[in-house]
């Protein structure tokens, strides 16, 4: 079988894999996009070569930045594959993917990971009802169909996305019935002393300041120091009722849609599954691939840019594929160290400029303890059912880590592979067993990453 | 049968207009959502029951991620809703439990096409009368 090679193939078609696509191609690489989605975008800039809304203010100036990055692909000579859904990558670099239902693969001499964050997972009882969505999910919704939530409607969380769709739904003309915020008291003067550095991208801040005053103007009921999320389902086993604390005070309000936050984390699936080395990100809670400054893994050769490396935000995503790619070009001969130095000196500044904010805005924003360590009744694993308690009984019983709860419970092993118990789960067993998270791991990802049928992998071998 | 409130859409740029069937009734779409969208237009909620508990369920993340739309589109079952672009005609039901296996799918005429010999067949049949 002859298997087409490229110098450079992208995982990813969000801000970091469409600004490396242009980047490395100035340099006449051979690159391909294998692209999950049907359109280049990621989720931030999802639908940008056909937004869905007509008016362009409900989402606002920096969705439509996209279109620049899109134009600069457009432009570059880039082989782009969307509908791919990468299953597996072995270590000399073949890479199987599957598109309208078969698989096909292609070698890469350098592989760049793109592939984004996906949001945290927000666990608490009733969290798996019909009618409860995460922020993302109505944006994507907005994006790429123009359609709103149905009412009543409540947004509850912790997070810069949480407000940004609210003000988004509030200029859609969206009626919002409240925003619960469940940022824990005392957190403000805790973010505090990353003030300073977080200055250095000031007209972020204005923004997000700007957002604040926008949706105090427009007159939602906003509900700060909320807890105890509880969604209860009517008659008809749907979402009815939001019951909450607040001052120590139980509320309940009537929704039929509830959106919540709690802040991204990267999608570490394809390099858990390439075993490339990880750390535990104390301020993010999360964990994210050991990289070095030009975005290089553990494994040579493989590379991993935007907020699958860590959460920087769109912008900081592009200016990481700008360095990543030049890096690439490099190594492969194209340019000698000093013009690589010259070429990416000022994307390197610009990405200083959006990294110097971010511990600011993640000392701010971390989850509740409630939301990263739920309550015995609160399921974890959504796929096999398997609760908080259970997770517990299973340490109390000698269990040290997540493989092991998976092994006894199924914890892990749905379709979803992990990806919405996985940080819950370790974060759970960690602390019954009074040991950072470092300790307990992660669950051990393997190939194929995602669900396939037996005819998909049996195409390989025609 | 669709019975939630329907997600609404708002004034969007002009495109193609499409008809899907949810559950095996039409509803109007726009050419681009997804299938999981559809079902949001629609009011089907839940969208699927679960494989362990049989409990409701529906579109959750959007993105790829939970496996929650889990839908069954055009007769297949256990199909992405979210990943999965709308076309017309599609026909849209929701995914009950975990997938049924059709006996039809393990037929005799597959057996011999993988190139078993008759002796395996026999032996296995002696062995298990249910075969």
């Amino acid at each position: 079988m002859n298997i087409p090679v490229y110098d450079l193939v992208i995982i990813g078609a969000g801000p970091a894999g469409m600004s490396a696509a242009a980047t490395a191609s100035s340099h006449g690489l051979k690159i391909v996009i294998l692209d999950e989605q049907t359109a280049p975008g990621g989720q931030i800039y999802r639908s940008i070569s056909n937004p869905a809304i007509a008016d362009e203010n409900i989402l606002g100036a920096d969705y439509y930045h996209g279109r620049s990055l899109l134009t600069a692909m457009r432009y570059a000579n880039v082989d782009y594959l969307p509908g791919s859904i990468v299953w597996a990558v072995s270590p000399d670099l073949s890479i199987s993917f599957s598109r309208a239902g078969k698989s096909s693969q292609i070698k890469a001499k350098k592989l760049l990971i793109a592939t984004g964050a996906q949001e945290r997972p927000v666990p608490f009882p009733g969290w798996t009802l019909p009618g409860v969505l995460t922020c993302g999910a109505a944006q994507i919704l907005l994006k790429s169909s123009g359609l709103t939530p149905a009412a009543p409607l409540i947004l509850a969380g912790s997070g810069p996305l949480l407000l940004l769709i609210a003000a988004q739904l509030n200029r859609a003309g969206v009626e919002i019935e409240a925003i619960l915020d469940t940022t824990p008291k005392g957190r403000y003067l805790k973010s505090l002393r990353y003030l300073p550095a977080a200055l250095r991208n000031l007209p972020l801040l204005i923004k997000g300041v700007g957002l604040l005053v926008e949706l105090k103007r427009s007159g939602i009921r906003y509900v700060n120091n909320v807890s105890q999320l509880k969604a209860l389902p009517g008659s008809n086993q749907l979402l009815s009722k939001l019951q909450y604390s607040v001052d120590n005070r139980i509320e309940t309000s009537s929704c039929t849609t509830l959106l919540v936050h709690q802040g991204v984390v990267p999608n570490v699936q394809l390099t858990r599954a390439l075993q490339l080395e990880h750390q535990w990100d104390e301020l993010q809670q999360c964990w994210k691939p050991s990289l070095d400054s030009w975005g290089e893994s553990s494994q040579a050769g493989i590379f991993v840019a935007g907020d699958s490396g860590g959460i920087a935000g769109a912008r900081a995503a592009e200016y990481m594929g700008e360095l990543t790619a030049q890096r690439i070009a490099q190594q492969l001969g194209k340019l000698n160290k000093e013009s690589l130095l010259k070429q990416t000196a000022k994307a390197g500044r610009l990405l200083y400029q959006q990294q110097a904010i971010r511990p600011f805005l993640d000392a701010m924003y971390q989850p509740a303890d409630e939301f990263l360590k739920p309550s015995d009744e609160t399921l974890v694993c959504r796929c096999e059912e398997v609760t908080a308690g259970q997770i517990r009984g299973m340490v109390a019983q000698g269990c040290t880590g997540p493989n092991q709860t998976k092994a006894f419970s199924r914890a892990g092993m749905g379709p979803c592979q992990g990806r919405l118990c996985g940080l819950t789960v370790a974060q759970i067993i960690a602390d019954e067993r009074k040991v950072p998270v470092k300790d307990v791991g992660y669950y051990k990802i393997r190939s194929p990453i995602k669900p396939l049928t037996i005819g998909e992998i049996a195409d390989l071998a025609e | 049968m669709p019975n939630a409130l329907p997600f609404k859409r708002l004034t969007t740029n002009s495109t193609e207009w499409i008809t899907v069937y949810i559950e095996g009734q039409p509803v109007k779409i726009r050419q681009g959502d997804s299938a999981a969208a559809a079902v949001l237009v629609a009011g089907l909620q839940p969208s699927r029951t679960t494989v362990v508990s049989g409990s409701g369920r529906a579109p959750y993340c959007m993105m790829g991620v939970c496996f929650e739309c889990l839908l069954k589109i055009d007769g297949v079952e256990n199909v992405q809703g979210c990943m999965t672009p709308a076309c017309d005609g599609m026909q849209i039901v929701s995914q009950q439990q975990a997938r049924q296996l059709n006996r039809t799918d393990f037929s005799d005429s597959d057996l011999s096409s993988a190139n078993l010999s008759n002796k395996n067949l026999t032996d296995k049949k002696n062995e298990d009368p249910s075969v």
